[in-house]
């Protein structure tokens, strides 16, 4: 039979896909995977991304540390993280291929742009011959490109220099993965209308070339075993949904809850620091919401600066990473003395020292928690997710307000960057947590409290017949004045303690994320470890393993009921991006024998590593 | 009619707090805190609009003795905490105590940037050359050879100048006084507090215990008239017995040099004019060291430009109010409907 016409292209059915693209520092691969993200977030699937970029801004072109990558899973499930092993690995040079193919599954794809593999970058990525010649790939399928030329015939008719025109090639191959996994190109179309709005033939060269990727896929003639995907829409709560970054989120629950705080400024103050600055750069062009942002000459300034502000009545937040968080150590135990309401946001990144800035950990638990001089108790709380982030920063200014008290929230480098569809939250039917400012002087003193939260009052400078005195030096018990006297440094001392520890019974009781609240296994987990911890548990249970997800919120103080919880598995296992922290706090509290799964190669959990250690 | 209430004018002892001053007999911050009294009484100050905010040394105490708001925070970090409250409140009047180290050993930093930034603050330094509330070691304004317990053999740094640093961080106010001088250091308050920015006072301050005197070589009462000299703005330079004495600029070595008028041909003409506006003039007048010069007093450098805050309030009024509230910011951006 005669096969006149051209067969519809073949595509396959899939629950997942993991891809990661990956190219220089310059050829605009966060841009690449972030539009992708877009496009399937409006497909309407489930999805998680990880971005992992170098330190170094603009690296050598062609070099192994000068690799950046942008990662995402979709699919038509849950999906909690951005995956375990690649599908597609799209790699734009020699370097991002050596870097990224130990992460491909066997049997999966290597998109690659054939120019990009001349000798002077196969030598700089340390290739002695070039792997789309010789078996390097053999166990994957590779799709060979000239994406470079490509790229340029796409783009001729537009006018644009040879290095503008070179700079399209992250379109091409948006186009083409686009077109991989059967997705709309309009929000790009729009997106790239926007950015380029100044100079429209770049614009319309981008434009351009992803419509010529996505051509190729649907026209060319593939090797027989590249086909398309479909991945069918996820089954996910009704409602409006957008995607957020653990920054965006962090930010909006901050100006929420202030809102709900019933307070009409917020000084954020911070000082440049990776991961941390998005969130500075992202309130700074948010003022109109009554945040004012402070870049501090470093970052006891910064924190300086929010303790005056709450001092005065604002909510003072101040953020970093941290190596800032240790400078800011000092200013944190007179927050702590003088009783004043300050949220600090601790990006963790991999240290010690400056460590790894862009690669994430969860190694400053122990510096939230416990690494002050004296005695000087605060709350610790950490979030779970991009979208989480948005309620953990409301809570944080909840209890900072309410209890008068420094409140530390864990983030780390992975939550900043990574981003996951959310259901937009109804700001207006956020339940209030209006603050009382004390305004009467009859009976006032500075450190008079309240019976039941052991919160001394809010007394801002500006309030008639209220001007008083406080410092970091040891107060007496009510009065505020100065007091070395040893019984009211004991008072003073239990007093703080329990006033923190008093927060216990104002969360919630601990839950459990996934299973039962009682059995063979608890695996236990904080911060951004939830997706992994949660999709392992999954697939253990499915298997018909007696496991269950716990996942704390609360990270000082704990949960009321976390003890008793814990006692009711028969092992507790504590998966950590760090050598063993939280493990130690449970043993501390509770005296259980907690096991730990300690790993820090800055990069998140695989699922199959937790899933090993469940099923050890 | 309308009828303003004026509130009643108060005396320097109702700015005084109800707590027992804890500083040595005859230390010079008690002439201070008497001056800073009378500061806030002459200028009418509202106690409940005022805040004292202080470091950690024997000035940081400071606040405690005032009946206004204060804050006795941490080691050299008072300028970082003022910041805050001015952004949080423009309306409230602000003055940061510090003393030696405090400002320009630990807090260097920030005495640098509340300067360069103009922070609508009053910064009193206390500078007494010397570490007093830890026992005696030398500061970063101690002069070399200064013997210390940890200096027994003289110190071998040199001093910084408080002034010239402050001019060098960009500063619109500099201004110096003696403890003692009650009169001529109230003057230098209240000019200090009439400018908007960030107005910087050093005050020499005598420590009784651990630096007894090492300001007597131009503070002692019978060399006052000779070892200083009190700039005031659009007045001549002059100082000595009868205002014989003044300083001239010889501009081939772009140096000030003290010349007696009347002698050698010197004429009153000769004499150089303060200008508080000329931050050049300000330096020189700075770097004066006795024996061969007077120490400069008064205002040396008054040239206003907008204060920080007003600055960034000025962006926040711009960015305007958001109609639409948290709901549209959240929406602003590629939504879809599940």
């Amino acid at each position: 039979m005669a096969r006149d016409t051209k067969a519809p292209p073949r595509r396959e059915a899939r629950e997942q896909a993991v891809i990661r693209f990956a190219g220089d520092s310059g050829d605009g691969m966060q841009i690449t995977g972030s539009q992708f993200t877009v496009e399937t977030a409006l497909a309407g699937n489930d999805l998680a991304t990880f971005p992992d970029f170098p330190a170094e801004i603009r690296a050598p072109a062609g070099t192994t540390f000068g690799v950046s990558a942008f990662q995402i899973q979709f699919g038509s499930t849950d999906v909690l993280t951005a995956g375990d092993e690649l599908d597609v690995l799209v790699a734009m040079n020699p370097a991002a291929l050596t870097v990224n193919l130990r992460d491909l599954r066997v049997g999966g794809t290597v998109v690659a742009d054939l120019a990009a593999f001349n000798e002077r970058n196969l030598l700089k990525a340390g290739y002695q011959a070039n792997p789309l010649e010789d078996d390097t790939l053999a166990p994957y399928q590779v799709l060979k490109l000239d994406i470079t030329k490509l790229t340029t015939d796409a783009v001729r008719a537009f006018g644009l220099s040879s290095k503008e025109a070179h700079r399209c090639r992250n379109m091409w191959a948006l186009g083409l993965m686009l077109w991989m996994y059967g997705r709309e190109r309009q929000a790009t179309i729009e997106w790239l209308e926007r950015k380029f709005a100044k100079t429209p033939p770049i614009a319309r060269a981008n434009i351009a070339a992803v419509n010529a990727g996505h051509a190729f896929g649907e026209t060319a003639e593939m090797p027989a075993d590249i086909v398309g995907y479909t991945v069918a829409k996820a089954d996910v709560k009704p409602g409006l949904y957008r995607t957020v970054s653990g920054t965006e989120a962090l930010a909006w629950g901050l100006l929420a809850g202030m809102r709900s705080a019933g307070l009409e400024r917020m000084l954020f103050s911070g000082y440049p620091i990776t991961p941390a600055s998005a969130l500075l750069h992202t309130l700074a062009a948010l003022k109109q919401y009554g945040v004012v942002t402070f870049q501090a000459e470093d970052e006891i300034a910064a924190i300086g600066a929010a303790i005056g502000a709450s001092y005065a009545g604002s909510l003072g937040v101040t953020s970093s990473s941290g190596p800032g968080i240790a400078l800011k150590t000092e200013m944190l135990g007179l927050a702590i003395a003088t009783e004043l309401p300050l949220v600090v946001i601790d990006s963790q990144r991999a240290g010690p020292s400056t460590g790894m800035p862009t690669k994430t950990e969860q190694s400053d638990l122990f510096q939230a928690v416990l690494g002050r001089n004296a005695d000087s108790p605060l709350i610790v709380l950490a979030a779970a997710s991009a979208g989480d982030c948005f309620e953990v920063a409301i809570e944080a200014v909840r209890l900072a307000t309410k209890y008068m008290t420094p409140v530390i929230l864990l983030t780390d480098g992975y939550l900043a960057h990574a981003a996951e569809p959310w259901l937009i939250p109804d700001v207006d039917a956020l339940p209030g947590f209006p603050v009382t400012f004390r305004t009467d002087p009859a009976g006032f003193h500075p450190y008079v409290r309240d019976a039941k939260t052991l919160a001394r009052a809010w007394a801002v400078p500006g309030t008639p017949g209220l001007a008083h005195r406080i410092g970091g030096i040891e107060k007496s018990y009510t009065t505020g004045h100065i007091s070395y006297d040893p019984d009211n440094h004991q008072q003073m001392t239990n007093v703080r303690a329990a006033k923190v520890a008093g927060v216990a019974a104002d969360i919630p009781e601990q839950g459990v994320a996934l299973g039962n609240s009682s059995g063979a296994l608890a695996v236990v987990g904080w911060g951004s470890t939830y997706g992994p911890i949660h999709q392992a548990v999954k697939q253990a249970r499915a298997d018909g393993l007696d496991v269950s997800h716990v996942h704390l919120r609360y990270v000082s103080p704990f949960p009321r009921n976390l003890g008793e919880l814990l006692r009711g598995y028969g092992r507790v296992l504590v998966p950590e991006m760090n050598n063993g922290q939280l493990v130690q706090l449970l043993r501390a509290a509770y005296l259980l024998p907690v096991e730990g799964l300690s790993q820090v190669t800055g990069k998140p959990f695989k699922v199959a590593t937790i899933l090993e250690a469940i099923r050890a | 009619m309308i009828t303003t209430i004026e509130p009643p004018r108060l005396a320097p002892k109702d700015y005084a707090s109800d707590q027992e001053v804890r500083w040595c007999p005859g230390c010079g911050d008690y002439a201070i805190l008497k001056a800073v009294q009378k500061t806030l009484a002459d200028i009418g100050a509202v106690a409940d609009k005022t805040v004292f905010v202080s470091g950690i040394g024997c000035a940081a105490r400071f606040p405690y003795y005032l009946a206004t708001y204060g804050f006795h925070t941490i080691h050299g970090r008072a300028p970082a905490i003022a910041t805050g409250v001015k952004l949080a409140n423009p309306e409230l009047d602000v003055w940061v105590i510090t003393g030696d180290g405090d400002c320009l050993s630990i807090g260097g930093n920030h005495t640098l940037h509340i300067l360069r930034r103009n922070v609508d603050v009053q910064i009193l330094l206390f500078n007494n050359e010397i570490y007093g509330l830890t026992k005696g070691q030398y500061s970063p304004t101690s002069r070399q050879g200064t013997r210390s317990p940890s200096t027994p053999q003289g110190s071998v740094e040199h001093p910084v100048s408080a002034c010239l640093f402050a001019l060098g961080a960009g500063a619109r106010f500099v201004a110096r006084g003696v403890d003692t001088q009650q009169a001529q250091l109230v003057d230098v308050l209240k000019a200090a507090h009439a400018h908007r920015g960030a107005s910087f006072v050093e005050i020499f301050q005598n420590c009784v215990v651990y630096n007894d005197g090492v300001f007597d070589e131009f503070t002692a009462k019978e060399v006052v008239p000779e070892a200083q000299i009190v700039a005031q703005h659009g007045q001549p330079l002059l100082f000595g017995k009868d205002k014989a004495r003044g300083l001239r600029l010889d501009p081939k070595r772009l140096a000030l040099e003290v010349v007696t008028v009347g002698e050698q041909g010197v004429s009153a003409a000769d004499v150089l004019v303060h200008d508080q506006t000329n931050r050049t003039l300000a330096g020189m007048l700075a770097a004066l060291e006795p024996p061969d010069f007077p120490v400069a007093l008064g205002v040396l450098y008054n040239d206003p430009a907008t204060p920080y805050e007003a600055d960034v309030y000025k962006q926040v009024a711009a960015a305007g109010k958001q109609v639409g509230g948290l709901n549209e910011l959240l929406k602003s951006t590629k939504t879809w409907s599940v």
